[in-house]
């Protein structure tokens, strides 16, 4: 068998891979004052890889490489750009964090490139194997990047906690998918798919569905494989932290949509119930959790969680009832884009803050908004956001799940209420973050430097997602892209 | 002015938050230049809404038929798009929100609760404006839903920042909060909560309209309102879409027993925002059962009928008995609009031409009389810096002219024949003794009976309110006290609502003239049109 390569279609990864490369090499030679350099590299990096990008998605062709195993179609560039906007927001946030405290640089950003990377290709994948790797990619680096603070226990705890969980989980999807292909023979997704057609009652089937499922529930930190994240997230440097519930959540959500979507079709009833059981618990115990939390990072990762289980409910919701299940793949993308997005700008809203007040409590965090109040109508834009409340993009978010569970069956109804009820105790504690920032009374004396605009990269990164938030909440009609993606992959691109 | 046939509700809604950004833009030192541009938006907003009016033809067409319409696409995908339009029964709200908007700007000029920051608290004014304008000439549901959300933020931040500071004890909890933290929020979660419940049964009319008409799926708010009629919409389905908007539409009301934030939220905010919340916020609910849960479910309505009217009459015992146990002056007028919305949902609930036009007029004379209350307790407290009516007394003659006028505006609430309150509340009890054929009289004319004992209460608080506050003799502990009576900026904004109040009350075909046509046409279409012969003689003739 003979490879036809192409190279236009594999520019975006192979400009990261050099991205990657040169940072690494520029880190040799340069002088430790001017390590900032590797950063400036890998902005530019990510951005110019979204050039090849934009010019594939004006070709509006699909390039079908490795005998189908790495497909670059709409559905591929358009998280392909997700990944990259997002690492363009992260490097953003970082930049500043990471210089100001004297961490290395250079292996920093290649470790986060590699990253990215990973998810490009997971993008792409539509086979087990290179599905694996894309995933893998994303996530070893990040064993390391949490533990970056190497000088905090917790950094160091967050580091060792994701490392050993990470592991298990990835030996256990790894040997969901070693059974499934020891049952069909099959790699290739659609080979799986049609191998599978008629073998409903098989029990290693149902073992190795469910072994995926613990495998990507792990990655995505649905309930109840979520334990790992509150402390991972809190320890690790903030912008990783960002990554995780961005990139790397959004990476393991796609993989595992596209598995049953695309290889396990015909099992709907095996993995939709699993489905709908992770939705209702991580929304619900996201929130309640929430609810309790006094540190903002350990807010947002429980936080993440329970919109990760919004996430599920439009996918879960339609399996369940045996309904087409093209609407709402197109739903949860919609959800994730729009919550990469925020999520990236009240992570940045977080680095900026804890900045100013030296502290990621959130009652320190009082009268924020006196000193500086862009930062906190930027607090209110993103944190009312994620609770949807129009016409921030958030809504759009929440609307687009909402539809596509309406579905005249008992479940799926089930389903949207509890989707309702938590809605509303998710307004409370991301309300509770505002009412700090701008209706409590300081606690304590905020000094002068807190009156300060945040660094200018990070500026860029909070004034990006802030404008892309409100654009789409005022106008959904711009994000309307993402739903025709999703209809590419149903039509089997 | 064919350019202002199209584009004047867009004026009207959007010049208050194009204001908002301007002000953004302004230093927030520069007092002056932000009252100015925001004068100058609301002012704007006011006018165009004035126009309208002047545009408007009454009597033209059958329900249904919008004037000034618009219907650009907005969000293709789903189908939804800009569709606004105003028709008899949104153009005196609307014109209403502008008003008291127009005269809250003018209110504020030199009266800022603490902790000040006018440019802040005008911006969020603002929001609040087009989210209020948008609701009444919305005519797409994703429309009317986000316009209804958008007055959740501004309000929310208005009360907790600019509300009272006194501390409260949490209901379950041994912990004390200030009460403007815990009026804010639990404001925002019952509205939300019963918002998302009402955004699923917007879905739900969304699909189920694809199964109808050949019209393919639809927000659209005119020809669900056509689906509606043809019968579209029945059984189970109609049961719980009529239930999920009702929980979003009777939070906002409120109607009893969803009531609750009502009483906190009033009594914190900051006065401008209590008279809005009063004025205007609550009419979005019994406006959304009128623009949407009768003409597309008029079926549904029909078997909601009864309950909505038992709830009502809850409503306005509940609320009455309670002012009578306030010794808060403004917690006492909040509590008042619970039972007062409770008349205008009676009228809804009749589903006749009078109920319905009684509930519109009551819903005008309420956001007049009830915002000039409130107007008049925030003017009040903010000399002398306490609404507890055990403390006060003989305040008309320490401030004759807000005593005055606050005598006036009570008796206006209580009913008064002559002024705007009495048509609401005396057409609502008509028209229950007479509700639409098939539902059941033996309620309705329970409820008419409660509701005229609630007529009595309601006299019976307010002159026990009176008594507290106007007469008698000043409490010593104001001996020897000036107190400034009212500024003329308190004057410019209460005067031209009292001149109102008497107008509507002497003639309140300044409201049906506007009404009468629209809900006939409402009511012949939805319930055919036996049911309008009753007494709409009376209305024409009033």
């Amino acid at each position: 068998v003979t490879f036809e390569i192409d190279y236009l279609a594999l520019a975006p990864e192979l400009i990261v891979v050099a991205t990657m490369i040169l940072v690494l090499a520029l880190d040799l030679v340069l002088a430790r004052a001017q390590k900032y350099w590797t950063a400036t590299v890998s902005v530019a990096g990510t951005a110019l890889a979204l050039i090849p990008l934009a010019v594939l998605a004006l070709n509006d062709e699909v390039v079908s490489m490795f005998d189908g195993s790495y497909v670059v179609d709409e559905f591929a560039l358009v998280l392909k750009g997700l990944f990259l906007v997002a690492a363009y927001i992260v490097f953003l946030m970082s930049h500043h964090y990471i210089e100001s405290d004297r961490y290395y640089q250079g292996e920093y950003y290649f470790l986060l490139l590699a990253s990215i990377l990973g998810s490009m290709v997971m993008a792409s994948s539509r086979d087990l194997i290179v599905l694996f790797i894309g995933l893998e990619l994303v996530t070893a680096p990040l064993f390391l990047l949490a533990g970056w603070r190497k000088g905090d226990v917790k950094s160091n705890e967050a580091s060792m906690k994701y490392f050993i969980l990470g592991v298990l989980s990835t030996a256990i999807l790894l040997y969901g998918m070693s059974l499934l292909f020891g049952l069909t023979g099959e790699v290739a997704f659609a080979g799986i798919a049609e191998a599978t057609a008629g073998m409903a009652d098989e029990p290693a089937l149902i073992m190795a569905i469910l072994f995926l499922m613990v495998g990507f529930g792990f990655k995505v930190a649905a309930v109840p494989f979520h334990f790992w994240a509150p402390d991972t997230y809190e320890g690790a440097p903030t912008p990783i932290s960002a990554y995780l519930s961005v990139n790397s959540k959004g990476a393991g959500f796609v993989a595992m949509l596209i598995v049953m979507y695309q290889a396990l079709p015909g099992l709907s009833d095996v993995w939709a119930p699993a489905l709908w059981l992770l939705a209702a618990l991580s929304m619900t115990v996201g929130n309640l959790s929430a609810l309790r939390q006094s540190n903002i990072v350990r807010l947002l990762a429980y936080s993440s969680v329970a919109q990760a289980g919004f996430m599920l409910v439009p996918f879960a919701a339609a399996a369940v009832a045996g309904a087409d299940l093209q609407e709402a793949f197109g739903a949860t993308l919609i959800y994730l884009v729009i919550y990469a997005l925020m999520n990236l700008g009240a992570f940045a809203v977080v680095i900026a803050g804890a900045r100013k007040t030296g502290s990621g409590e959130i009652s320190r965090w009082a009268g924020l908004a006196r000193v500086d109040p862009i930062l906190g109508v930027l607090t209110a834009v993103f944190f009312f956001s994620l609770a949807g409340i129009p016409p921030l993009a958030g809504w759009f978010a929440k609307f687009e799940m909402f539809r596509s569970v309406m579905i005249a069956d008992p479940a799926t109804i089930a389903l949207a209420v509890i989707a309702a009820v938590n809605a509303v105790i998710a307004l409370y504690y991301y309300a509770r973050v505002v009412r700090s920032v701008w209706l409590d009374d300081p606690t304590v004396e905020l000094t002068e430097e807190a009156g300060a605009a945040p660094a200018g990269s990070l500026r860029l990164a909070l004034g990006v997602a802030a404008a892309v938030t409100v654009a789409i909440g005022v106008y959904p009609d711009i994000a309307g892209f993402v739903r025709d993606a999703a209809q590419v992959l149903a039509t089997g691109g | 002015m064919e350019w202002f046939e199209t584009w004047g509700l867009t004026v009207t809604v959007f010049a208050p938050v194009v204001g908002a950004l301007l002000l953004g833009l302004i230093n927030r030192d520069n007092e002056s230049a932000l009252k100015g541009t925001a004068l100058a938006v609301v002012a704007l907003a006011f006018i165009a809404s004035i126009l309208v009016v002047a545009g408007f033809d009454f009597g033209g067409g059958g329900y249904n038929s919008y004037q000034f319409e618009v219907n650009e696409t907005w969000i293709g995908a789903i189908n939804a798009n800009y569709h606004v339009g105003v028709d008899g029964i949104s153009l005196p709200l609307l014109v209403l929100s502008t008003f008291i908007v127009l005269l809250s700007v003018i209110y504020s000029w030199n009266h800022w609760d603490e902790p000040k920051n006018p440019k802040a608290f005008l911006i969020l004014m603002l929001i609040l404006a087009t989210g209020m304008n948008g609701t009444f000439v919305a005519l797409d549901l994703v429309l009317f839903f986000i316009f209804f959300e958008i007055v959740l933020l501004p309000m929310y931040f208005m009360i907790g920042i600019w509300g009272d500071k006194s501390p409260r004890k949490v209901p379950g909890f041994t912990k004390v909060v200030e009460t403007r933290l815990y009026a804010a929020i639990k404001f925002f979660l019952f509205t939300l909560f019963g918002s998302a419940f009402m955004l699923l049964g917007f879905l739900a009319l969304y699909f189920e309209s694809g199964n109808h008409g050949g019209l393919g799926r639809t927000f659209d708010i005119t020809q669900l309102t056509e689906l509606g009629a043809a019968g579209a919409f029945t059984g189970t389905f109609a049961f719980f879409v009529f239930g999920a908007m009702f929980l979003g539409f009777a939070v906002k009301v409120p109607m009893w027993p969803l009531h609750t934030w009502l009483p906190d939220a009033h009594t914190a905010a900051p006065t401008v925002g209590s008279v809005l919340l009063a004025a205007i916020l609550l009419k979005l609910g019994s406006y959304g059962f009128i623009r949407i849960s009768l003409p597309i479910l008029p079926e549904e309505a029909r078997n909601w009928a009864p309950f909505i009217a038992i709830l009502a009459v809850i409503g306005i015992i509940y609320g009455s008995l309670a002012c009578l146990a306030q010794t808060d002056m403004k917690r006492l007028i909040a509590f008042s609009s619970v039972g007062h919305m409770g008349f205008v949902m009676l009228g809804i609930a009749t589903m006749t031409d009078v109920g319905i036009n009684a509930s519109i007029i009551g819903m005008v004379a309420h956001g007049l009389i009830t915002g000039l209350l409130f107007f008049l307790a925030g003017s009040m407290s903010h000399r002398y810096h306490t609404r507890e009516m055990s403390r006060l007394g003989g305040n008309i003659t320490l401030m004759p002219v807000i005593g005055g006028i606050f005598a006036f505006t009570a008796m206006a609430s209580l009913g008064l024949p002559g002024l705007a309150g009495f048509w609401g509340e005396f057409m609502s009890l008509v028209s229950a003794y007479n509700p639409l054929d098939g539902l059941s009289l033996g309620v309705f004319r329970t409820a008419m009976v409660l509701g005229a004992v609630g007529t009595i209460l309601t006299a019976g608080y307010m002159l026990w309110m009176l008594q507290r506050v106007n007469l008698g003799e000043p409490n010593r502990e104001w001996e020897g006290r000036e107190f400034h009576d009212a500024d003329r900026f308190e004057l410019a904004a209460w005067v031209p609502v009292i001149v109102l109040i008497v107008i509507i009350g002497f003639y309140p075909k300044v409201v049906f003239n506007s009404t009468t046509d629209t809900v006939t046409a409402l009511v012949d279409m939805a319930f055919g049109s036996d049911a309008t012969a009753s007494i709409s003689s009376l209305v024409k003739g009033g």
